[in-house]
């Protein structure tokens, strides 16, 4: 691991563990406790494949009670648990401890009910994204986030990451369209947030819960919004001269009302690499190519479709082609949708990020990040979810080459500050993780981190669950807890009072 | 009695820090207009941010929008409608229901009842459009969460929790929503003369077509001659809303009819009546005027009507339906809240929440206003509470 410091192992559990593993196979029968090295193996990292760990004995269980009897179990003998979902994140929030139990979820993998009536799907965690779709699309219903990781993450997974895709601009992220969850607590209490109905009661737990990295709780059943699918859907494919201009069309497309399916923007380096890959027909003279997708019924997409092109001629584009058929839509989207394993082809090893900046702020950071890249003499190519304003850099590396990973994640490290300069975020879909997690005193004070903290102490007061996730330094919940003012000690400036 | 009325960010943090030091209990006000809702408050001191005002950031291309807590909704409306943008979630006024003037309510107030209306259905509600506040604990401790850009999943989404929290975690300061384009046109289908569970089935199937139904609300006789200066009649009306571009409108418009053919009598409402229509329903004027105790229940849509008829055979109720049927404005006819009855059926239908929205200060002091929470869970909120606010300063039992 490069540099990144874990919380240091539990000395004591680790001396335990083979009542521990006895334990836990008393709670989870059968093949659900996994403790050898070799089978251990397959769950060493998730997504973020720099970072490896071997857990402290792996267990997969299959019903409610046995997750609550885990947790219940841990936190009474202050074990720490890792929840992982189908281990696809790309910050390392499934990345397991050597102290930790590794609570995997992927036998959680039914579908527990479908209400056409009401619109909702209920599923356990394990269920795929895309196992959601495949269970209600014969009706002509979809479930509207699509994270490109969408044939192989789990539902629970993007709950915990509030995962969001190239859709979500018009439909919304994973939090605008869970209904509700239950969900097991450290203490092993099981509870329901949310339901059918629209709006849950008392507080937002359920959407405190949705992008929480598994720190907060194990989800064990979600409720999503089904809608049904646009009548049709068609691209365009825009190139420009300059990403300034590319950047202009997205703001006048949105300024003339209108809310894109899809709109995304590449850079010349990932249109090359993606054009060499796939042949998508990309044409390759141009800085930045748009791909916009209008979607609804054909009457509406036609309309739209010839006020984006005017739009786009008006920005001055090169380019300008509209698909005429699903083959061709589809083939627009090839080339982006294959950006990462493109940019494979040309690097020997990818780095990607993951920050989002209000969109105007474009031109700037590209020619920040081109700056960067004479700097650390790394290549870098973009794809970006311009209408949110979401940026995937790809930093182009060798981790053969001594002390390159290194540089690629100060690289990312300085693109992400550069992202919180100019109005942004450290990360817009992927999580903070382990990846981020030292970057957080960047975007927030030691109040802000503080408050974070006090979420975490009222759902898991001993730091047991996921712990070296998201937070850079974890303070004890007992010394959060104590108030630092004093009577009589607190400055009153002249406010105006009756 | 003191009545704090900060102009500042760095104001308002002191006042709490005042009530921290001197554990004196705020009620934290904007205009007011919600005072009426949750249990009683016993506050000596008040916290008022009707002062706090300004839009400090609006930029129409990147579909954000900053304003201290207590600006007017109604300066934000306006100022949106201006540049052809609006909050899509059609935050509520309580106002005619709690026989207020109309019109008032602050941004803040928005956020912490987390309110919506009638486009809850495709939109959402504030929760959905926050993206970021900065805020100060009952700790008198300042913070941020969240930001300006709609993608962000940088820490816990703090915003959100703070989403119908009534001002008992945290005083807003500063909120942050995404804005988006007003839709160019709207045109209502309605079916005439259905009963609720007919209305449940023609909304269920207009929302499972691929038209794009916006909002969905059915009116029961009689109720239907109280909206929109009675231009309804007295005849149910189960109400569609197409949005959008005008092209698009007209062929969804005509894909319900289709649709819909043999769900009943079918009248197409456009323009300034079609409007007026959902401004009736968002702001619940058919139980306006009136002090008796009411009900916002919410429950899985297609399954309210049944909650409403099995309530029926043991109460005299009066009844609308918004959100295709999950939001159901309800008032029982015998004048007293019988909320273990409304509370049982709603659980017994598939469960979802009831809150008593209108009653006299001596019945909300006795019943609990907010749906009570299992053990589990009400600890939970329970411990939330007591790390934001330890010390009970903020608006202390409004939600218990």
């Amino acid at each position: 691991m490069s540099g990144l410091a874990m919380p240091k192992p539990d000395e004591a559990t680790l001396g335990r563990r083979a009542t521990i593993v006895a334990d836990l196979r008393s709670i989870v029968p059968g093949e659900g406790v996994v403790e050898t090295v070799n089978e251990m193996r397959a769950f060493e990292s998730d997504g973020l494949t720099a970072y490896r760990q071997l857990p402290l004995v792996v267990v997969l269980p299959e019903t409610v009670a046995q997750v609550s009897r885990v947790l219940k179990y841990c936190n009474d003998r202050n074990i720490r648990v890792v929840p992982r979902g189908a281990g696809t994140s790309l910050s390392g929030g499934a990345l397991p401890l050597e102290d930790a139990v590794l609570l995997v979820m992927s036998r959680f993998n039914r579908i527990l009910g479908i209400d056409y009536p009401n619109r909702t799907v209920t599923a356990q965690p394990g269920v795929t994204n895309l196992g959601i779709t495949h269970a209600v699309e014969q009706e002509g219903f979809y479930y509207a986030p699509d994270p490109s990781s969408q044939i192989a993450c789990s539902i629970g997974g993007n709950v915990a990451e509030n995962s969001g895709g190239v859709h979500c601009l018009k439909y919304g992220l994973t939090a605008n369209n869970v209904l509700g969850i239950e969900m097991v607590l450290m203490n092993g209490e099981v509870v329901r947030l949310g339901g059918k109905h629209l709006d849950a009661e008392g507080y937002d737990l359920l959407g405190l819960m949705t992008g929480s990295e598994g720190l907060l709780g194990v989800v064990t059943e979600v409720t999503v919004r089904i809608l049904k699918k646009p009548e049709t859907a068609r691209a365009l494919l825009i190139g420009f001269p300059t990403s300034e201009q590319g950047g202009q069309c997205v703001a006048d497309i949105i300024g003339a009302g209108i809310i894109p399916g899809g709109m995304e923007m590449m850079d010349r380096p990932a249109i090359h690499a993606a054009e060499d890959f796939v042949q998508a027909g990309y044409p390759l003279e141009c800085e930045a190519l748009l791909i916009v997708e209008l979607d609804g019924p054909a009457v509406e997409v036609d309309h739209l479709i010839g006020a984006v092109e005017a739009i786009a001629i008006n920005n001055g584009s090169t380019t300008c082609i509209i698909s005429n058929s699903e083959e061709e839509r589809l083939r627009f989207w090839a080339g982006r949708k294959a950006a990462f394993p493109a940019v494979g082809r040309i690097s020997p090893d990818y780095y990607c990020m993951d920050g989002t900046i209000p969109r105007k702020e474009l031109p700037r950071v590209l020619a920040g990040m081109r700056d960067l890249s004479q700097t650390y003499g790394l290549r870098v190519a973009n794809v970006f979810h311009a209408g949110d304003g979401n940026l995937h850099p790809l930093i182009l590396y060798d981790a053969n080459v001594p002390g390159e990973l290194d540089k690629a994640e100060k690289f990312g490290a300085d693109i992400l500050r550069l992202c919180v300069e100019v109005g942004g975020v450290l990360t817009g879909e992927h999580g903070v993780g382990v990846e981020k997690r030292d970057l957080m005193p960047e975007m927030f004070n030691e109040a802000d981190l503080d408050q974070q903290m006090r979420v975490k102490c009222a759902f898991d007061p001993n730091h047991l669950l996921n712990p070296g996730k998201v937070f850079p330094q974890l303070r004890r919940c007992a010394e959060l807890g104590r108030m630092h003012v004093h009577r009589g000690q607190v400055a009153f400036p002249d406010i105006p009072r009756f | 009695m003191t009545t704090f009325t900060p102009t500042s960010p760095a104001e308002l943090l002191s006042a709490v820090q005042w009530a921290v030091a001197e554990e004196a209990p705020l009620e934290i006000v904007g205009h007011g207009s919600k005072r009426a809702i949750g249990r009683p408050l016993q506050t000596e001191n008040t916290l008022d941010l009707s002062k706090l005002t300004g839009v400090t950031l609006y930029e129409p291309a990147e579909l954000v929008l900053s304003a201290r807590a207590g600006t007017p909704l109604a300066q934000i409306e306006k100022l949106l409608a201006e540049n052809g943008q609006q909050l899509a979630f059609e935050p509520m006024d309580y106002a005619r229901l709690l026989g207020q003037e109309p019109g008032n309510g602050t941004i803040g107030g928005v956020l912490a009842a987390n309110l919506s209306g009638p486009r809850r259905l495709k939109a959402g509600a504030a929760r959905d459009h926050i993206l970021g506040i900065h805020a100060v604990s009952g700790r008198g401790e300042a913070f941020k969460s969240g930001g300006r850009v709609v993608k962000n999943v940088t820490g816990y989404d703090l915003s959100k929790a703070m989403a119908g929290s009534w001002g008992t975690l945290a005083v807003f300061t500063d909120v942050t929503f995404k804005v988006l384009p007003a839709a160019e046109t709207e045109v209502t289908l309605a079916v005439r003369g259905l009963l609720d569970d007919n209305a449940a089935a023609a909304m269920s199937l207009a929302l499972g077509s691929s038209a794009e139904v916006s909002s969905a609300a059915h009116l029961p006789e009689r109720i239907a001659a109280r909206v929109a200066d009675g231009m309804l009649g007295n005849e149910a009306a189960t109400l569609l809303r197409v949005e959008g571009f005008g092209p698009s409108v007209t062929y969804r418009i005509g894909a319900l009819k289709e649709l819909l053919r043999h769900a009943g009598p079918l009248q197409e409402i456009a323009g300034e009546t079609s409007e007026a229509i959902w401004r009736d329903v968002r702001y619940c004027v058919p139980f306006a005027g009136s002090d008796k105790p009411l009900w916002r229940v919410s429950m899985a849509p297609a399954d309210g009507h049944a909650m409403v008829m099995a309530l029926r055979m043991q109460s005299a109720v009066e009844v609308f339906y918004d959100w295709q049927g999950g939001l159901i404005w309800l008032s029982m006819e015998m004048g007293e809240p019988e909320d273990q009855l409304v509370r049982a059926a709603v659980k017994h239908f598939g469960g979802g929440h009831a809150t008593l929205v209108r009653a006299a200060p001596p019945v909300r002091a006795a019943v609990p206003v907010f749906e009570p929470q299992p053990p589990a869970l009400a600890a939970l909120a329970h411990r939330l509470k007591a790390e934001f606010d330890p010390s009970q300063i903020l608006n202390p039992g409004r939600m218990a």
